[in-house]
Parts: structure tokens; C-alpha cells; sequence
């Protein structure tokens, strides 16, 4: 539970069991299906994928909140700016319940921080397109937080706690995310032809880079095994892909728009839709940094961080000498 | 308390030290642990635990502790620290014999 507390009353007390046995008890509570908590004994390989894992998620929430906060001052409501100031909040919250969960495996807040802002940790790769229009806040909502559904739910079973709790709480939240987007394009959709254009252009921009959120296609997907073995993840990518299309199929019918896939169409034999293959090499240039928005999303997020630097210090500052005072004061 | 403080203050970049924050949802239950966070000092741990852990109406009161002054027992489940427990079914109301037809025991 504490993150970082080192040593215990306990601790002295026996010999240290062997690395066998501990590994052993690890195998045991995995497949058992049980929790591995933050002070238990894990392999190397487990706590560094995890910390990544963990912290590329984080870091996705943190800069997820770039591309719909452009919108706050330009939302056309009071209503709506209410509903993406909260929305954008939360995935704040988002991304500090799991930078919380990293320190648990005792990464350092600022160290990820810096692997962020330096470029040497990822994050989704959905956040480097544009939004230039509102249409794209509700298509966001609506795709990305429900592609994010497909992918968090099943981690609510992680074997990792601290990760699994994260996602409790994060999911809870994303169905307001969903159906916020969603009800923004219904009510496009009953404006006018202008609006109901520019929702169609929105789903044609952002269908693809959504099924791609899911990653490369599995038999590409190196390390999935054995994160699998590990229940850090519990469904393949395709498998999840396939999870949000047939999801959104019904959706994109009752909206009334059109899914831009000339391939997509519902198998009668799999009881899925069949649907065309997104186009990975574009994946892959994003993720290595080309996108249409990457420079701009890093510069802003170093930004932000440094002009923050000096509240920063200033409160922990304050905090000393605040200190420095109540001690100063129980002396006399 | 406030050495160690200091301490957290002296950290190289002046990273603020961390809380653990627990939520009592409403009253009647007790204060749950839901996670943890960085704050410069205790005032600051509530205002952000408010924000960050009750954004929903999750709770009624909150606690803020800083992570260090936990003191925990070892994690592992087979350690001997809760062996004391372990040989005493008698603790258990189910150890008792008590005919079927006796009532309201
Ligand atoms: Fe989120
Ligand atoms: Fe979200």
C-alpha cells in the first residue's frame, strides 16, 4: 500500500526466502488469478513491463488532454464548455491514478515526467491528429474514449492491484466521456446540412487512426505473449479491434453517418463484422514521431512544464519554511 | 515531522514528498485507501485529494498520510508475523457443537 516504504518490522525476522520459491509463489498467484501487490516479490521483467505500460498510459492521458482542450474557449455553449472542462479534468485524474500506480513498482514521478518531455517514453499515438473542428470533440468522445473502453475494461483484471483499482476508477469515468461525444454529434446531426458535413468529415479523419489504437495486428505484436502470461494484458489487439467495430457499427447506423470502409460489412458465419485493414505503416510513422501533430503536442507539454517550474518550487518553498516555523514555535 | 520535511524539500529537484489519501464515502463506513499523490505539504495533499479521488461526490471526509510514516508488515501472505492466528479455530463460532434444535444461537 505504501509505495515507498523500504523496510519493515518483518523484515529481519527470518531468513530471505530463496529467488526459486519467490518465483514460484509469483507463478502461483498468477495463475491462480490473484493480485500481485506493490511490496511483493516480482520478476525483473514483469515490474519493468509494467512500469512502461503503466507510464506510456499515463503519459496518453496527460497529453489527451491537448487535443480536445484546444476547444474550452471555443466551446459553443456554456453547457458544453461545463462538460469538456470536466472531461478534460478527468483525464488529468487519469493520468495521476497511474502515475500513482507507477511509483508503486518505485518509478520516479519525475523521472517519468522527463521521459515524457524527452521523447524517451510513448504515448498513444491517437493524439498526434488535428481537431479542427468541434465535430472533432464529439468524434473523440465517441471513438478514442470508447476504443479506450474496449482496451481498460479487461485491465480492470490486470494482475497488477494498484493498475486493476486504477482502472476501476478510469472506466467509471469513460462512460460519460462516450456519451458525452456521442450526444454532441446527435445534436449536429438534427442541425443543419453544413453540421451534419462536418460530422461525417470528423468520423472520415479519425475512423482509422482509432483502429489503430489498438496497436499493430498480433501476428506482429512481439511482446504480447508474454504479457499475456503475465495478465498485465488479457485480449489480443485484433481481438479488441474487433470488439470496437462490431460496437460501433450499430452506433455509426443510428447516428447516421458512414464508416469509411468499403470492406466493412456484418459475417452471418463469425458473428462479427468482416472489415479492412488499417493502414500500419502510417501507425508506425506516428508513433516514431511523424505526425501531424507531435512536435506540437511535445512542445506544448515541455512548455507547460517548465512555466509550471517556479509554482512548483514556489509551494515547496513555502512548505520549508512553513516547517522551518511550527519547529521553531514547538522550541520555544 | 518537520525533519523529515525538510528532508523531502533538500530532494535534488525539489520533488514534492508523497501521500497516501484515504476516503471515507459516507458516514457509517470507514476511510478507504484509494491511492496516493504528491503535494508540497498537508494542505495542499487534501485540496488535491478533494480533486483528484472525489470529483463524483466519493466522499465525506479525508484522510492524508505521508507515505513514509506507514509502517507496514511484510507482503508476504505465509509470513510467520501472522502465524499466531492460524491454530486457534476456537476464535470461530463454527468450533462449537450446538444441537440443531436449540434456538436463536
Ligand atoms: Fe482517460
Ligand atoms: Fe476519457
Amino acid at each position: 500500500m505504501p509505495s515507498s516504504a523500504s523496510s519493515s518490522p518483518g523484515d529481519t525476522a527470518a531468513a530471505p526466502p530463496r529467488e526459486p520459491d519467490l518465483q514460484a509463489h509469483f507463478d502461483r498467484t498468477i495463475a491462480r488469478d490473484q493480485r500481485v501487490e506493490p511490496r511483493d516479490w516480482m520478476p525483473e521483467g514483469y515490474r519493468r513491463t509494467l512500469i512502461r505500460q503503466i507510464a506510456q498510459h499515463a503519459h496518453s492521458e496527460i497529453i489527451g488532454m491537448q487535443p480536445e482542450g484546444a476547444w474550452i474557449t471555443r466551446a459553443p455553449s456554456l453547457r458544453r464548455k461545463a462538460i469538456l472542462f470536466a472531461k478534460v479534468q478527468d483525464e488529468a485524474g487519469h493520468g495521476l491514478y497511474l502515475y500513482s500506480a507507477a511509483e508503486t513498482l518505485g518509478a520516479d514521478r519525475d523521472d517519468l515526467t522527463d521521459r515524457l518531455i524527452e521523447g524517451r517514453q510513448k504515448y498513444s499515438s491517437i493524439f498526434n491528429y488535428p481537431t479542427p473542428t468541434f465535430a472533432d470533440v464529439g468524434v473523440i468522445g465517441w471513438f478514442v474514449d470508447g476504443a479506450a473502453i474496449c482496451n481498460q475494461v479487461p485491465l480492470c483484471r490486470s494482475s497488477y492491484g494498484p493498475y486493476a483499482r486504477a482502472m476501476v476508477r478510469v472506466c467509471k469515468e469513460e462512460s460519460f466521456h462516450q456519451r458525452q461525444g456521442y450526444e454532441l454529434l446527435r445534436t449536429m446531426m438534427t442541425g443543419t446540412q453544413a453540421q451534419r458535413d462536418m460530422v461525417q468529415d470528423a468520423v472520415d479523419r479519425w475512423w482509422w487512426p482509432s483502429l489503430m489504437m489498438f496497436g499493430p495486428p498480433d501476428d506482429d505484436s512481439p511482446n504480447s505473449a508474454q504479457s499475456m502470461a503475465w495478465r498485465i494484458k488479457r485480449h489480443s489487439n485484433d481481438e479488441l479491434r474487433q470488439k470496437f467495430v462490431d460496437m460501433t457499427v450499430p452506433q455509426a447506423e443510428k447516428l447516421g453517418v458512414t464508416l469509411p470502409d468499403p470492406e466493412l460489412k456484418w459475417n452471418e458465419e463469425r458473428g462479427h463484422h468482416d472489415f479492412g485493414t488499417p493502414d500500419f505503416s502510417e501507425l508506425m510513422r506516428v508513433i516514431k514521431g511523424d505526425g501531424p501533430c507531435n512536435a506540437e503536442r511535445m512542445a506544448r507539454r515541455r512548455t507547460a512544464h517548465e512555466e509550471g517550474a517556479w509554482v512548483r518550487e514556489a509551494a515547496a518553498a513555502h512548505a520549508a519554511k512553513q516547517a522551518r516555523r511550527e519547529e521553531k514555535e514547538r522550541a520555544a | 515531522m518537520s525533519e523529515t520535511r525538510g528532508q523531502a524539500h533538500d530532494h535534488p529537484k525539489g520533488q514534492w514528498p508523497l501521500y497516501e489519501i484515504f476516503v471515507r464515502s459516507k458516514r457509517g463506513l470507514n476511510h478507504v485507501h484509494v491511492g496516493s499523490l504528491r503535494a508540497a505539504d498537508d494542505r495542499m495533499a487534501l485540496t488535491h485529494a478533494r480533486d483528484l479521488y472525489t470529483r463524483r461526490n466519493e466522499g465525506v471526509s479525508l484522510w492524508a498520510v505521508r507515505s513514509e510514516h506507514i509502517v507496514a508488515s511484510t507482503p508476504d501472505e505465509k509470513d510467520p508475523f501472522f502465524e499466531p492466528s492460524g491454530d486457534k479455530v476456537y476464535r470461530h463460532p463454527t468450533f462449537y457443537d450446538i444441537p440443531a434444535d436449540v434456538p436463536h444461537i
